[in-house]
């Protein structure tokens, strides 16, 4: 091989960054998918243990119904949301979603943390985590 | 033709892992054994192709230079376009695989009135091209928060910068739809440049419309067809820490994602995108232009025999002494021929 020396240099920089994910992760096979909680009071006193929608589409989307909601509420004052078995909720995310989901931390920020993502609901909405250490 | 060949490809491509995953429920054939074998497939490929080309003899200094070649000291010699250093290549490179700057140099070629053929300026497949590798750079650097827990802190960084317009949620990341048109000028551009289009093969569309619906599939799943990403992380986390499982409830959109990204891995080494590693071994760049101040030995060629004078010398002296021609080297001096030599060279 010619210039032996700087092509092998190139290939073990290359795979320095291409197996990344896969030397970096050595001894770490025993991370648990999270388990958000159920664990609060309102939900262990709820009769029937249900969301607004069933469990596989709020694991999905639940992204995209707390920005529809917003759009809802903030800009077009309608603060009744009608699921998929026509049953009426309504549309806060404190009154509706935080009652029974109190647990922030056990929560959403399992997953979130897990997924990596940020989002900017707590820019403006309080949990009751960081209500009490506003106190 | 062409592209309708290799859009066909792609459609087939789109109906394996959704008869495959969605039907037949496959789900570690699709999830775990083929992304593993595109991924060795990928790196095998790539290092053989790499080392292949280290094997290739280059004969003559061949860099393509645009510049003043240096030379003597009054005229100024154009660094970059033709360097005579290994820095100065370093510099070219660096320019060349940061910045594309040979595409820089594109041109239009159109008939003016008259039949005349005119050359204008044509910047849109640099700036397609640009666009289009960094924003795919950055997607694929997007992708590691699937494969580190906890993901590194500079992945978020990117995405809250490539997400910085807020808009939905989840928010739409800039460099998605960067990537998906960029990619679909780039189709366009074979499509109605009629030079292009003539020299476009199927090998030149097929990574296009891949690449296509990669974007395509990867922003459906985040904007439209949600899919659990806890689980996906599950499953693509297995994958890292070589201990794979097949969550349930991945829905099939994320096997065709995942089944066309194993494509790319697998075709990339036996395509034109192996210019990845080819850029770094291009002669024609990767060459000083200094011919004039270092011998460039073919290394092909044999060992020549040669006689050198020296050694004719040594096999004829007496002779040509004899014969009373000069030698450069005289003989071992004898007593009685010492005055002979004497008055041959006041001669």
């Amino acid at each position: 091989m010619y210039d032996g020396g700087k092509i092998i240099a190139g290939i073990i920089i290359f795979l320095a960054f291409a197996l990344f994910p896969f030397y970096s992760n050595i001894g770490k096979a025993d991370i648990k998918p999270p388990k958000p909680s159920l664990d609060t009071p309102v939900i262990k006193a709820l009769k029937v243990k249900k969301c607004v929608e069933p469990e596989q589409y709020m694991r999905e989307s639940h992204m995209q119904l707390l920005i529809k909601w917003r759009d809802s509420a903030l800009r077009h004052a309608k603060r009744v949301y009608v699921n998929s078995n026509g049953e009426e909720y309504v549309i806060s995310l404190q009154k509706t979603c935080l009652r029974c989901h109190s647990n922030r931390s056990e929560f959403c920020d399992r997953c979130h943390k897990y997924a990596d993502v940020d989002p900017y609901c707590w820019d403006c909405h309080f949990s009751k985590a960081k209500q009490e250490e506003q106190r | 033709m062409g592209a309708l060949l290799s859009f066909g490809a792609v459609v087939v491509l789109l109906l394996i892992p959704a008869i495959g995953a969605g039907a037949l429920k496959l789900h570690s054939l699709f999830g775990v054994v083929i992304p593993y074998l595109a991924v060795i497939v990928f790196l095998v490929g790539l290092i053989n192709r790499v080392i292949g080309w280290g094997k290739v003899p280059v004969p003559f200094k061949i860099p393509t230079t645009c510049g003043q070649q240096k030379s003597l000291p009054w005229i100024k010699h154009s660094r970059l376009e033709s360097p005579a250093t290994g820095g100065e290549v370093f510099l070219r490179m660096v320019l060349e695989v940061l910045f594309f700057r040979s595409l820089f140099r594109n041109l239009r070629t159109e008939k003016a009135p008259g039949d005349r053929v005119v050359y204008g300026s044509s910047k849109w497949l640099w700036v397609a091209g640009l666009a289009f590798h960094y924003s795919f750079l950055i997607v694929f650097l997007r992708h590691l928060r699937f494969f580190k827990q906890p993901t590194p802190k500079i992945i978020g960084i990117i995405e809250s910068f490539d997400g910085f317009l807020q808009i939905g949620s989840p928010h739409l990341l800039v460099t998605g739809l960067v990537l998906f048109g960029a990619v679909f000028y780039l189709f366009l551009r074979r499509i109605f440049v009629p030079q292009v289009r003539y020299i476009s093969l199927p090998a030149d569309y097929f990574p296009l419309f891949l690449i296509m619906a990669i974007a395509g599939t990867g922003m459906l799943m985040r904007y439209f067809l949600r899919v659990d990403i806890i689980k996906v992380k599950e499953l693509t986390m297995g994958l890292a820490t070589f201990h794979p499982k097949v969550p349930e409830g991945i829905s099939v959109i994320f096997y065709i994602h995942l089944f066309l990204v194993s494509t790319l891995f697998a075709y990339f080494p036996f395509s034109k995108m192996v210019h990845l590693g080819g850029v770094f071994l291009s002669p024609t760049r990767n060459l000083a232009n200094n011919t004039r101040m270092v011998h460039h030995p073919n290394p092909w060629n044999y060992p020549v025999k040669v006689h050198t004078y020296e050694e004719y010398e040594e096999e004829f002296r007496d002779k040509m002494i004899a014969a009373g021609i000069p030698v450069e080297k005289q003989p071992e001096p004898r007593e009685e021929e010492q005055p002979t030599e004497e008055s041959e060279g006041k001669e």
